[in-house]
């Protein structure tokens, strides 16, 4: 899965990728088994903004219930930048989604890291990313 | 009048982990009012500072963009649905 995202951050770079994170909710634990590679709608500055159009965050919605699973969140990559949540990132993040982001440097995916923004909007905690045999879990 | 609102997945811990809320209201506005009047936690996630809508919080009622409508100031009757809808948005420098 999390080669799935990678190879998409390289078949868009230099420009942003993105998707929904499709799978399940446990018990302080998330699975994710499923992908759903969306089209990044920012045109005028994809190098360092994605957007998901509602539209298309309910095309996410009905994939998810067709595959019998949940949009746990969402993943996007920085192409030559950091894998850490910029101020952007924050401001225009919602609660409860698990984030991931991929560091594409010079074309190579680099560092990966996922998070999850405070009820308070004010900060995130990091999320711990362990790729199981078939499955990858955060 | 009584109106159905949608709360998408991300906020419903906001809202007693419902999937929908009734709340009495003659306009959308009135009806977000309403329902952050009684789950005062999703007001952050739903406004910005300035008070109006967050640019990412889409609102529909029955399908509808209210964007394309009259906005908050759109009038809603018994029995119509408004959906709140989350677009999603990031990069990586500001």
């Amino acid at each position: 899965m999390l080669r799935r995202i990678h190879t998409h951050g390289v078949e868009t770079y230099p420009h942003e990728c993105c998707g929904a994170l499709l799978g399940r909710d446990g018990d302080g634990t998330r699975e994710v088994l499923d992908l759903l590679p969306l089209a990044n709608r920012r045109d005028d500055s994809p190098r360092n903004r994605f957007e998901v159009t509602a539209d298309d965050v309910r095309l996410a919605e009905k994939t998810a219930r067709e595959r019998r699973l949940e949009l746990i969140g969402w993943y996007h990559s920085h192409p030559d930048a950091p894998a850490h949540p910029s101020e952007y990132d924050r401001d225009h993040a919602w609660p409860w989604y698990s984030y991931i982001i991929v560091s594409v440097q010079k074309g190579e995916p680099r560092d990966t890291t996922s998070w999850r923004l405070h009820d308070d909007r004010a900060g995130y905690d990091p999320e711990s990313i362990e790729i199981t045999a078939h499955l990858a879990s955060i | 009048m009584a109106v159905k609102v949608i709360i998408p997945t991300p906020l419903r811990q906001y809202a007693g982990k419902q999937e929908s809320v009734h709340v009495q209201a003659g306009t959308v506005g009135e009806a977000l009012s309403a329902l952050t009047g009684q789950f005062e936690e999703l007001k952050r996630h739903l406004f910005a500072d300035d008070g109006r809508l967050r640019s990412f919080v889409n609102v529909y009622v029955n399908d509808e963009d209210i964007r394309y409508l009259q906005k908050d100031q759109t009038r809603v009757k018994e029995g119509d649905t408004i959906s709140i809808v989350p677009s999603i948005a990031g990069g990586a420098q500001n």
